[in-house]
């Protein structure tokens, strides 16, 4: 293979510097101004604020309502995670099985992913309403006075499951292409060898699926902790209330709805260094064990 | 470049200057719906009445979301003339002296007469300092009443309850015969807490209710009236007498207007909207109930609703325009028009008159509950209360209600922790003022 080089040293990084300049202003400075929030106790319109050391911090390492939203979003991080990379593979292998009429069902499977986050809310509210959601009378008349708003568990049960509908198409299209570019001939191979499709598939077809699936599951994690506060925010109607909500929602209601900024700042720091931890965890410890082709 | 960039600018306000000659001023608001377009009306009224100024209104969403542009704006130096913020903001933007002018030195400084007495007695010091000097201008104000479903109270055989006695012993029994859930409510921190403090002549907060200054102050609602109050609560739910609906204040209405439920705690300002609704029944409305084991001597309410705050750091004219708008807003017409379009109370005494003259009470009787009940004897614990970071503190009574009214917590569990957070809060809130 031939070695691309610049000649000029100064070329690459003139280049690279209108991307550099972005990442440093939308990124690095907001992130050292929330470090450098997080230690102090500020007004809101800017007047007061007093330097605090780590208080913000112990505040939320004390706090018990902190540590159950924390729990909160860990447990629907699986679920959404697990739901809506389970179900796409499902809808996926099946997919790549239709010959006739194929497209369309195609089609069919991703529109769902041009909707946005708070939309998908929207609709889950409607479908859900307490008095005449279709949804919630579905529930009721299986014997489940599903209560949207009012019980926690059911406004849980419903972030779940807008939030797993809105990222099933994004994993089946990646699930789908996955699977198309397993050669042909592999597939012949591995027909010869067994007779059961189930053996198959998880003999041949998920290993070979496997480099998708881990850059699938990087995304859902990414998806399910941060890009689900449309859906969280629509379904709680913007009342915290009792209700169940994520870590970032949380930085949200603290900091501009109650305009506590030392406070929510020191959560948006925590949720950096979350971010920074699980990154490293995934590529040192999961990459290894995947084998791309 | 720079001067380029001046000698432009100069070249566009002198165009600016030689087409519009008005003084224009922005204002921004919580209004959505019909209110926001009675709002309009308002600004559009405003504009025509004179030559000099133009006020331009901005919905900005709810009032939380307000209240943080408006914070914002002012820290990046673009904000408003005008700015609308909520109850449960008021301290947080009081306490931030030097963001608002005074809307008393504000009216006095440019030839606008100023009287607090021209205000009716409840709406006077809700958003004043503790000098009594008005702070924010008392826009659109409204209280906690108890709306009820005529033909419902009339199938059971009862009259809308006065206490909270009569209602767990005769009233809620009735309804629930005649096939009704008795009653919900919209917003259990604001009816149930705050308005229960006033109307029971209870002590919110210390340090004069918060009034004083944020060093120190405690909230007071881990108290056994309070607490017993939820016990019922909870006992009237288990009965079938009382269901709450969530957080949501339409989901708790809702039932209301579809005739489940009889009747329905909400705020004045609802009034508008209702009666602009095809319901299948009438309803009427009346004071707050009260406990007649806390008092006897029921007082008056709150003020709910938001008031308007002159941002400071806007020019002398700019000032002037907005002192100019305050005084058309209070005029009694005016007054009188949005009282009667949404329900809010008009806040002078003088448009309470023009309402009452014209007979709109007669047309509507429901329509005076919400200023009668603002009107009632005072106390000193009814001019309001000045708590920081109350938009949290409301966040952690609604979720601890919440967990109440779903059997996850216990009543005494949840004051306890209400306290706690409360109290914890308040003391952050402290420290941001130094």
């Amino acid at each position: 293979m031939k070695r691309a080089g610049f000649t000029t040293r100064w070329l690459p990084i003139l280049l690279l510097l209108p991307q550099l300049v972005i990442i440093a202003v939308f990124f690095y400075w907001p992130a050292a101004h929330a470090v450098q929030s997080s230690f102090y106790l500020e007004d809101p319109f800017g007047f007061g604020s007093s330097f605090v050391g780590f208080d913000n911090y112990t505040h939320l390492a004390q706090s018990s309502e902190y540590a159950r939203i924390a729990k909160f979003t860990l447990l629907f991080t699986i679920l959404v995670t697990f739901f809506s990379l389970a179900l796409a593979l499902v809808l996926a292998v099946k997919a790549d099985n239709v010959i006739r009429g194929a497209k369309t069902y195609r089609t069919l499977l991703m529109w769902v992913y041009a909707v946005a986050p708070p939309v998908a809310g929207f609709i889950g509210l409607l479908m859900l309403n307490q008095t005449w959601g279709p949804l919630a009378e579905l529930a009721k008349s299986v014997g489940w006075d599903f209560k949207l708003g009012v019980n926690f568990a059911d406004t849980a049960a419903a972030m779940v499951l807008v939030s797993v509908w809105k990222q099933v198409p994004v994993n089946f299209i990646f699930f789908l292409s996955g699977l198309q570019s397993i050669p042909k001939s592999v597939r012949e191979a591995a027909l010869i060898d067994a007779k059961s499709s189930f053996r198959r598939f998880w003999d041949v077809t998920f290993p070979l699926l496997a480099p998708t699936g881990f850059f699938l599951l990087v995304i859902n994690i990414t998806y399910a902790l941060f890009d689900t506060f449309g859906v969280v925010d629509v379904l709680v109607k913007g009342e915290p209330g009792n209700n169940p909500m994520t870590l970032v929602y949380k930085v949200y209601v603290d900091g501009f709805r109650g305009n506590d900024i030392g406070g929510s700042s020191a959560q948006s720091v925590i949720l950096m260094v979350l971010v920074l931890a699980l990154t490293i965890f995934q590529f040192r410890l999961i990459e290894r064990r995947i084998h791309y082709t | 470049m720079k001067n380029i960039a001046i000698s432009s600018a100069a070249v566009l306000s002198m165009l600016a200057s030689t087409a519009f000659a008005e003084t224009e001023i922005t204002w921004w608001h919580g209004m959505g719906g019909a209110l926001g377009e009675t709002v309009n009306e308002i600004a559009e009224g405003f504009n025509a009445s004179q030559d000099d100024y133009t006020i331009t209104p901005v919905f900005k969403g709810t009032y939380e979301e307000t209240l943080t542009a408006g914070i914002a704006a002012f820290r990046a130096g673009e904000q408003p003339n005008i700015m609308q913020v909520f109850d449960a903001g008021a301290a947080t933007v009081i306490a931030a002296e030097g963001a608002t002018i005074p809307v008393q030195d504000l009216l006095e400084a440019n030839g606008v007469g100023f009287d607090i007495e021209d205000y009716i007695s409840g709406v006077r010091y809700f958003y004043a300092d503790v000098d009594g000097k008005m702070i924010g201008m008392p826009f659109n104000s409204s209280s906690p009443v108890m709306y009820y479903n005529m033909q419902a109270l009339e199938a059971a055989g009862v009259t809308p309850p006065a206490t909270w006695e009569e209602f767990e012993t005769v009233t809620a029994p009735a309804l629930k015969d005649a096939g009704y859930v008795a009653l919900s409510q919209s917003h259990l921190p604001w009816i149930f807490v705050e308005n229960f403090m006033s109307r029971n002549d209870l002590p919110f907060a210390t340090n004069n209710n918060g009034y004083d200054g944020a060093e120190g102050t405690e909230i007071l609602v881990n108290v056994d009236p309070l607490k017993a109050h939820f016990t019922a609560v909870t006992e009237w739910q288990d009965a079938g007498y009382f269901e709450w609906f969530g957080t949501g204040w339409n989901d708790n209405q809702t039932p209301f207007e579809n005739g489940e439920v009889a009747i329905w705690l909400g705020s004045s300002g609802s009034f508008g909207g209702l009666s602009q609704l095809d319901l299948d029944f009438d309803f009427s409305t009346t004071y707050l109930p009260y406990w007649e084991a806390v008092t006897t001597e029921p007082k008056q309410t709150f003020i709910g609703g938001a008031a308007l705050f002159a941002m400071s750091g806007q020019p002398d004219e700019e000032n002037a325009a907005t002192a100019a708008f305050f005084e058309y807003l209070t005029s009694p017409e005016v007054q009188y028009m949005w009282h009667r379009e949404t329900g809010y109370v008009p806040v002078t005494e003088e448009a309470y008159e023009l309402a009452k003259a014209d007979g709109h009470y007669d047309r509507f009787p429901a329509a005076e509950t919400g200023i009668l009940q603002l009107s009632l004897d005072a106390s000193e614990n009814t001019r309001g209360y000045r708590m920081g970071f109350y938009v949290q503190i409301r966040d952690v009574m609604n979720r601890e209600f919440g967990r109440i009214l779903t059997g996850e917590t216990s009543v005494d569990d949840a004051f306890d922790i209400i306290e706690a957070d409360a109290n914890g809060l308040l003391t952050r809130f402290a420290q941001t003022q130094n």
